[in-house]
């Protein structure tokens, strides 16, 4: 189920712009199917965390009220080009991914 | 012996107490700030879920933006921006007051991040979106009504 994850990450001054895109259905629980009516199991991340050349940044926590395929865009001072930003996600079925990218 | 086994016993349990009002929100770690526990996202209405991150009654501030679009046509996708001015923010949580879990997300922020939090949220029904932001150990909100023309959580 581990399906890529897209990061961007720029420079805005002394600020690291970082984009994350994350594939994932974040099934609520709360869904029925439409063709039989059942209930589609939960099914969405639970943390996020992300670091920068191994320092943590950010530890998120989410429900299924994010909206599927997650995006999430926050802001690193004191980052520099060419530091490597890592997001880490686990959700409630004990699924994960990693993905790194450079900031540019 | 049988003495020292009841005590054993009994000072387990104790520990296990512990452990259990931890995880229920009730004792707030006072090390590091955790995550929201999952209770907290698990909550079914605003209050629980602000007790159970430990969010207490947060005064309302003017150095929050929440941006967030005034008529969401699709409540599957609202696009929300937390912007929190207010210096040494350490937390961003999102709450939409309306969805049968309003604690949508929360994050915890350190090592330069700044008090900015940028995603996509859905939205049961029309609502005020909150922000909770988190600085100095100090609690604060603010936030925007959202229309929902057509809701998004399913169900």
């Amino acid at each position: 189920m581990a399906e890529p994850m897209r990061i961007r990450a720029t420079m805005a001054g002394n600020v690291a712009d970082v984009k994350v895109l994350m594939n994932h259905p974040m099934e609520t629980g709360a869904r029925k199917d439409a063709k039989t009516g059942q209930l589609v199991p939960a099914h969405y991340i639970t943390t996020v965390t992300a670091t920068i050349n191994g320092a943590n940044v950010l530890n998120g926590g989410m429900s299924g009220g994010i909206s599927k395929n997650p995006y999430l865009g926050f802001r690193v001072k004191g980052a520099k080009a060419g530091d490597k930003v890592v997001v880490n996600w686990v959700d409630n079925t004990g699924d994960k991914n990693t993905a790194e990218a450079t900031i540019g | 012996m049988n003495a020292l086994r009841r005590n054993v016993l009994k000072s387990a349990a104790g520990a296990g107490t512990v452990a259990v009002a931890v995880a229920a929100g009730l004792l707030k770690p006072t090390l590091a700030m955790a995550v929201a526990p999952r209770s907290a996202f698990e909550a079914k209405n605003v209050g629980d879920a602000m007790s159970a991150m430990g969010g207490g009654s947060p005064a309302d501030s003017k150095d929050i933006t929440v941006k967030a679009p005034d008529i969401a046509e699709n409540g599957a996708v609202v696009p929300i921006e937390v912007t929190s001015n207010i210096a040494g923010t350490t937390a961003i949580a999102i709450i939409a007051e309306k969805n049968v879990t309003p604690l949508v997300a929360q994050f915890d922020l350190m090592g330069g991040t700044e008090g900015f939090i940028s995603t996509r949220i859905k939205m049961g029904a029309t609502a005020l979106v909150r922000a909770v932001v988190t600085a100095g150990g100090k609690n604060f909100t603010a936030a925007k009504e959202v229309k929902v023309t057509i809701g998004g959580c399913g169900g």
